[in-house]
């Protein structure tokens, strides 16, 4: 989420602050119950992990590149045997380094296909890191959770078809900043632990003494098999996770094999009350979506509750179609405050998930539902470049061996095949003894050629929403249309979508860039009105966006849904001179960066106003009352492909 | 993989077990799509169908499963494997893993390297396509897939043939399999032209009730911490559902379809404005599989009421932007076709 407008109000590193601004408990006490358990917490994450790093998936550790997060890893990978393989992840790691593939020097060298093992097979029985897991490839992050669910890594590429078993726990490094940035939800799904280590200071980290010693982690390995859990505990564990709004069943099953761990650790064969909420905090308070016990002042605003619908794990205040889970849900509330009369275990474990909820959770609960609704699933920085990899092999060039190039075998084999004879006699001239053992083929540096691959750049097309209090997007049928047949013309182009919306003081970015149109429609649906109209804002919010967009090697168009004369200027105060001066300034810098774009007036009467600044954008310029579908549809064809 | 999770022992998701049986039962279906919720045994399912299947004779040795009751002439040509003396070898079904990161060569095949770097000769090495004829070719997060390995795959399915022609390389091999997929929405659409693949599409949720999520908790924990007696433990339930897809398989070619059946399967797709024929004839087969499933001697209603959201759902004229919608014009559509006409009789 980026609010372009309270960009000031942003703390660099935690949730963004809630726009209801309700949600600001006693701050410096919270800090400090968050101080004194995130620590110890997360050294104990290290030590279940050591356990059975498979089991639990793995950990996912929130934290800009410190100290502290080095101590944190120092301790965890102290905790593992020296013939455990650790192996590190880069940030665009390719197929041939993540799955294997040809290993083209042996190959050639020993004139037979060799295969080169992958890191995904190198780390089996170990521990892999992936650094900068926020930013790593929505692909690449795919084969690595794919090996997680079956046990295997699948190779089908270069000729070799290869099983391989292999079982890891990930350590995902996130450095997100705000909480956009953060590990694809099918990886955060999947690894048990969450740790935030952001908020822990350099002086507490001193401490780096795991709670367990080797002994017992090596005690614990062999004992884990045997540890059972009653039923009782597997549905308080099932019950909180519900309480909490955590969804996935992965998360309820990780809690219980935590729960195992922890047991194994302590020496015990069989899972107590203690293990199950040490399970709750470290694998379910992180994960909460909804707190428990809804108290009134502290409820989403209306605008996150009416994007709300569209998400089935419904918050507390939407009772009709989830009757069991709320059912529990209201045991649960009625039971807290009595206590350790009528289900204390699930009370118990709920407290303590509940304790490890993150600080503020209102607010983070805020964006989250906002970037749920807006359907980001994270890892968007990576997302971002998977149309760019790959694509469909086109000939190939002369190149040379260098990690990342894809060697055309059969090519090359090409090039060095007329030469073959003449090597050979030259080879038998230098070492007359040798020749019976000189491969069969002589590749020659000069012979390399490398495959070429045409790329299919992908589109995003930006839409900036004009939602002030003048709007008619929800007034008028023919804005709607409009918007849906340009949706509809992305879809059949396969572009993705983005999502501005500007009103009162500023703009919001309401969807980052996205495949999911069905998405971007909901979120224009459920558009939240109101307030002036910041044009400079919504303009400039769009292209900040679209450059990210260019420099990730997109193109990008824009369209520009405005609506009446602009009267807040980009210092978000009103007058009506000084705004349109400030949008007429933005457009500007649209036609310097040269972004196609379209202007659409959805205003009843078409403002003269718009005209010139679609004419200072160097955009197109469609007033809508006169457009039908057929001209808008071309409009959007020609500016969104021209240019 | 050592052990599989058993397909009796997934708790719930009714529809998603039901429509691979009837994908088994008949693989004319055409494809199954199951997209939804993580982490509610998509994959699982999938993979646990494929340790059920029945067993299907081919050439011996022919790397493309030939059907020896077949003439050659649906082979690759100069087969060398159909020999009239040696006798036809036996198989389980193949369930073929797409895996992601698969490269071109690996899924239409391509050339021998070790052939050609060993020995200088030109061979053809059969891809995964070759592997998955006559069975299943499963694809798990098929909206991860590139784009040119879709167009590949679009391009099979359509012809039921793979024509590699690469490499100096010119060969021809049927290539007729059922496409499973399963994913998760918010990864990404799925392309159009891909969805009209697949004859079943269904969308599984997360229970939401605290019984059933405990026992699949439960379950799940089971089987991992130990999956052999886990496994052992399903296995009278396994036979179960392996007998219902033998018999099924049986049954199904003497399923009688009526004409009111036929005129059923018409009305409903007329009123729901389904483009062509693809969707009744799903809508049929569908349903002449389940009532293989039950063991009943024709179609009738019931088996078309039940089938016809997963046949018909991802075929209603699409509005790329109204997902919800298709689902309560079927609903509307299917009380409309069906409780009209009951009220009437």
């Amino acid at each position: 989420m980026i609010a372009f407008a309270s960009a000031l109000d942003q703390i660099p590193d935690g949730p963004p602050p809630a726009p209801g601004a309700s949600s600001a408990p006693s701050a410096p006490s919270a800090a400090e119950l968050e101080d004194r358990t995130a620590w110890p917490d997360a050294l104990l994450a290290a030590t279940i992990v050591a356990v059975d790093p498979a089991g639990v998936g793995g950990v996912v550790v929130r934290s800009f590149p410190g100290p502290v997060r080095d101590r944190w890893m120092a301790c965890v990978t102290g905790l593992f045997p020296k013939s455990v393989p650790v192996r590190r992840v880069p940030l665009h790691v390719t197929d041939d380094r993540l799955l294997g593939g040809l290993d083209l020097a042996a190959t050639l060298r020993s004139g037979r296909p060799v295969a080169e093992r992958g890191l995904l097979v190198e780390a089996d029985g170990g521990v892999l890191i992936l650094a900068m897991a926020e930013r790593a490839e929505a692909s690449s992050v795919a084969r690595l959770t794919a090996t997680l669910d079956t046990g295997e890594v699948a190779v089908e590429r270069d000729g070799f078809a290869l099983r391989h078993p292999s079982r890891f726990g990930v350590i995902a490094l996130d450095e997100g900043v705000d909480w956009e940035e953060r590990p694809t939800a099918g990886l955060r799904d999947r690894l048990g632990l969450h740790l935030d280590l952001s908020d822990v200071s350099v002086r507490e980290a001193d401490v780096s003494v795991a709670p367990f010693d080797l002994a017992a982690i090596a005690n614990a390995r062999g004992l884990l098999a045997q540890v059972t859990i009653e039923d009782d505990l597997v549905e308080a564990l099932c019950g909180t996770a519900l309480a909490l709004g955590v969804e996935s069943l992965r998360a309820s099953g990780l809690a219980v094999r935590v729960a195992r761990i922890h047991a194994a650790l302590c020496g015990v064969s069989a899972v107590r009350a203690e293990d199950a909420t040490a399970a709750a905090r470290l694998v379910l308070g992180p994960r909460a979506t909804r707190l428990p016990m809804p108290e009134p002042e502290e409820q989403p605003e209306p605008e996150a509750q009416s994007s709300e619908p569209e998400q089935p794990p419904n918050p507390p205040d939407d009772p009709a179609n989830e009757p069991p889970a709320d059912s529990t849900e209201n045991e649960t509330q009625s039971q807290t405050p009595q206590q350790d009369l009528d289900k204390p275990l699930e009370d118990q474990v709920l407290e303590a998930a509940e304790a490890a909820i993150p600080l503020g959770l209102l607010a983070m609960l805020q964006a989250d539902t906002r970037r749920r609704a807006a359907g980001s699933t994270g890892g968007k920085a990576g997302a971002a470049q998977i149309v760019q990899r790959g694509g469909r092999p086109m000939g190939s060039r002369r190149g040379e061996l260098k990690p990342g190039v894809r060697v055309a075998v059969l090519d090359t084999l090409r090039v060095a095949a007329p030469w073959q004879r003449l090597r050979r006699l030259e080879i038998s001239q230098a070492e007359a003894s040798n020749t019976d053992v000189s491969p069969r083929v002589l590749v020659r540096p000069d012979d390399i050629r490398v495959t070429r691959f045409k790329r299919r750049r992908g589109t995003v097309t930006i839409f900036a929403v004009d939602a002030s209090g003048s709007a008619s997007l929800n007034r008028l049928a023919e804005a709607k249309g409009a918007v849906e047949l340009l949706l509809a013309d992305c879809y059949v182009r396969r572009d993705e979508v983005a999502l501005i919306s500007f009103r009162g003081a500023g703009a919001e970015v309401l969807l980052p860039p996205t495949r999911s149109l069905t998405r971007a429609k909901r979120q224009l649906g459920v558009l939240p009105g109101g307030g002036g109209t910041p044009l400079a804002a919504g303009i400039d919010a769009a292209a900040v966006l679209a450059e990210r967009i260019v420099k990730q090697g997109r193109s990008v168009s824009l369209v520009f849904l405005i609506d009446g004369r602009p009267n807040v200027g980009r210092d978000g105060l009103g007058g009506r001179e000084r705004a349109q001066a400030d949008a007429d300034d933005a457009a500007r810098q649209i036609a310097i960066s040269g972004f196609p774009a379209l202007v659409v007036d959805m205003s009843a009467r078409p403002q003269p106003a718009s005209r010139t600044l679609a004419g200072i954008m160097k955009a197109v310029y469609l007033p809508l009352p006169r457009a039908d579908s057929r001209t808008l549809s071309r409009a959007v064809q020609a500016a969104t492909t021209g240019a | 993989m050592a052990a599989v999770f058993p397909f009796s022992a997934i708790v719930g998701q009714d529809d998603m077990k039901l429509a691979l049986l009837i994908a088994a039962v008949d693989q004319s279906v055409g494809g199954v799509l199951v997209m939804g919720d993580r982490g509610t045994g998509k994959s699982t399912a999938v993979r646990a169908l494929a340790a059920l299947l029945p067993p299907m004779p081919v050439v011996r040795g022919c790397p493309y499963n030939c059907d020896p009751a077949k003439t050659a002439e649906g082979c690759v040509s100069g087969c060398t494997y159909r020999d009239a003396k040696t006798k036809p070898a036996s198989i389980s079904i193949p369930v073929v893993d797409l895996p992601l990161g698969a490269t071109e060569d690996r899924v239409v095949g391509a050339l021998d390297l070790e052939k050609v770097l060993a020995h200088g000769e030109r061979a053809f090495e059969p891809g995964l396509l070759a592997r998955a004829h006559r069975g299943f070719l499963y694809i798990d997060e098929v909206n991860l897939l590139e784009d040119h390995l879709v167009d590949l795959l679009l391009d099979v399915a359509a012809s039921g043939e793979n024509v590699v022609e690469r490499e100096g390389l010119s060969i021809r091999h049927p290539a007729k399999f059922v496409l499973v997929g399963s994913g998760n929405p918010e990864e990404g659409e799925l392309r159009p032209q891909l969805l009209d693949r697949f004859g079943l599409s269904l969308e599984v949720r997360t229970p939401t009730d605290l019984k059933t999520r405990v026992e699949v908790v439960r379950r799940r924990d089971d089987f991992e911490r130990d999956p052999a007696a886990f496994v052992e433990k399903w296995q009278p339930e396994e036979q179960k559902v392996v007998k219902k897809i033998q018999n099924g398989r049986k049954r199904v070619a003497n399923v009688d379809v009526p004409d009111a059946a036929l005129e059923r399967a018409a009305e409903i797709c007329i009123a729901l404005g389904t483009d062509g024929l693809r969707g009744e004839l799903t809508l049929i087969r569908a349903a002449r599989a389940l009532a293989a499933i039950e063991g009943k001697k024709a179609v009738t209603d019931v088996q078309l009421r039940a089938v016809a959201p997963t046949a018909l759902r991802h075929r209603l004229r699409r509005d790329p932007l109204d997902e919800s919608g298709s689902t309560a014009r079927l609903d509307r559509v299917l009380v409309e076709v069906f409780d009209r006409e009951g009220a009437a009789a």
